[in-house]
């Protein structure tokens, strides 16, 4: 039943937009993951990233598809909570790190496991739109955890402008998913951050964006 | 189904198939006989026609409303690929936002044949708004350019091409031959055909450039070449699709010809300015939506008060 209305949900809601309101740009869309486990890595400014990343798959692989979502956010509420788990299908996460509270990535790392592709937004929070901030660690300790899943940076523009945070109008813009190649764990929790995010860079100077202040 | 559209429309519309289907033909034979050069580019583009030409004529063989929210869903497009494609505020998203909601107002009008709304809806009405809402809104840093870019761009890509689809509503009984969709149709096919024919003339025996710091490829040989082709052209269809006499044939052949270059380099300058090669990637093959309406947006405004004034 949640998987039908999870599915009803996409086919629906979330193509129509993705595809017509607002319109996609696709650049190697080949390097997405086949099947999992996988994890997919994005640079976060808009509600819509999540729903994007979910649609660019093939809609059988939906039930496989999870993304990470911040527990003090989306769990605030009951009906918002029931949204989030149920309908999106989010593997909640705590943003507050704290001794006591155990492992914070054990429900994604299980997630994994259990061969999902793990959708990740590494800057933490959407933050200013169409800006790049820096990932934060938690990503290199999943990828370390989990060495022979292929980590796959993809770099969005243009839905930060079409809804960015705190802004509850929707305007149509054509938005940009650029897919990079998968990067596995090399060892050196540094060095492989700096890899993630050179990738990221290189991916974010294939597009011509013009200015929007 | 199909009855609204006269029998000289409908085979209008078997013929732009026909043609389609041996430019198909031809596009495979060339592949076939040049099995060492890369044609996919060319490959993509056909199939894109396909599917252009496809939803444009099952619009058209649905109905005339259809084809009214065909063109409207077209401006969409295009004013969205104008606007993400061009530097804006983003103070402006509201803005923006009403910009957008004049396509359904505007091609409301379209679709009730009202002539004097359609008309200054978005010269004036959209005009005199949108700088209100952006002062509403306070940001004077860079008001000038904002304010100038989103009117141009909802001028080209909402204004002058519903042209197209305010020919569709006019009275039918003026031009028996194709009423409305017969005009629409014939200003449609022959500035695409246009197009195609100054690319081909070009490629064959462009030398001489017309306009270099706008649009390189763009030579003498290519545009007197596709304009006399398109001018022959104009002539031979007219009497089957539209209620024009031979003389006012000629003259929409110059029209769309001449106005169809004017329009594609138009955007090609926008283009240049903002650093892109194409507008977008909607149609593979082509392009942005703007590569594929660009003559477009100038030739179904002029072409349409041409008409107007002559027999309407």
């Amino acid at each position: 039943m949640k998987a039908l209305l999870r599915w009803l949900f996409f086919v629906v809601i979330v193509r129509p937009l993705a595809l017509i309101v607002i319109g996609l740009n696709v650049r190697h869309r080949e390097r997405l993951p086949k099947s999992g486990p996988a994890l997919i890595v994005a640079n976060h400014n808009s509600h819509l990233d999540t729903l994007v990343l979910i649609s660019l798959f093939p809609l059988r692989q939906l039930p496989q598809i999870r993304p990470v979502a911040a527990v003090d956010y989306f769990l605030r509420n009951r009906v918002l909570a029931w949204f989030a788990l149920n309908v999106i299908g989010i593997v909640p996460l705590q943003r507050e790190v704290k001794a006591s509270a155990g492992d914070p990535l054990a429900a994604a790392s299980a997630t994994l496991e259990e061969g999902a592709i793990l959708i990740l937004f590494p800057e933490g929070s959407r933050g200013e739109p169409e800006r790049l901030s820096r990932f934060k660690s938690g990503v290199a300790h999943l990828a370390k955890r989990h060495a022979e899943v292929p980590v796959v940076p993809i770099f969005l523009h243009g839905l930060g402008k079409a809804l960015p945070k705190g802004e509850a109008i929707l305007v149509p813009f054509f938005c940009d998913v650029f897919v990079g190649e998968g990067l596995y764990w090399n060892g050196d929790k540094q060095g492989w951050m700096t890899d993630l995010d050179d990738a990221m860079h290189v991916l974010a100077t294939e597009g011509k964006f013009s200015p929007w202040e | 189904m199909m009855m609204h559209l006269t029998t000289n429309v409908r085979w209008a519309l078997a013929g732009v198939a026909g043609v389609l289907v041996f430019a198909t033909l031809m596009v495979w034979l060339i592949a076939l006989t040049h099995p060492n050069k890369d044609y996919s580019e060319l490959k993509l583009r056909m199939r894109s026609w396909w599917v252009m030409i496809g939803i444009f004529a099952g619009a058209m063989l649905l109905s005339p409303l259809a084809s009214v929210v065909f063109f409207a869903f077209v401006s969409f497009l295009a004013l969205k690929e104008y606007l993400s494609l061009i530097p804006t505020r983003r103070a402006d998203r509201r803005v923006l936002f009403w910009a957008y909601l004049a396509i359904p107002v505007h091609y409301y009008w379209v679709a009730t044949a009202w002539y004097g709304m359609f008309i200054i809806f978005i010269p004036v009405y959209m005009f005199l708004l949108l700088p209100l809402r952006m002062v509403i809104i306070g940001e004077t840093e860079g008001f000038l350019r904002a304010m100038g870019s989103l009117h141009w761009g909802l001028m080209t890509t909402v204004f002058s091409l519903s042209h197209m689809a305010f020919l569709l509503v006019l009275p039918a009984d003026k031009n028996p031959a194709g009423a409305g969709a017969g005009l629409m149709l014939y200003l449609v096919f022959l500035t695409q055909f246009n197009d195609v024919a100054q690319y081909t003339w070009g490629k064959l025996f462009g030398k001489h450039k017309v306009i270099p710091k706008v649009s390189p490829k763009k030579t003498w040989e290519g545009l007197v070449g596709g304009n006399l082709t398109t001018l022959l052209l104009a002539i031979l269809i007219a009497p089957y699709l539209t209620p024009f006499s031979l003389t006012e044939a000629a003259g929409a052949g110059v029209i769309i010809g001449v106005f169809g270059f004017i329009g594609d380099v138009t955007i090609s300058a926008l283009k240049r300015d903002l650093g892109v090669k194409d507008s977008g990637s909607l149609l593979p093959g082509h392009g942005g939506i703007l590569d594929r309406i660009d003559s477009l947006t100038y030739t179904a405004p002029l072409f349409f008060h041409y008409v107007y004034f002559l027999h309407y």
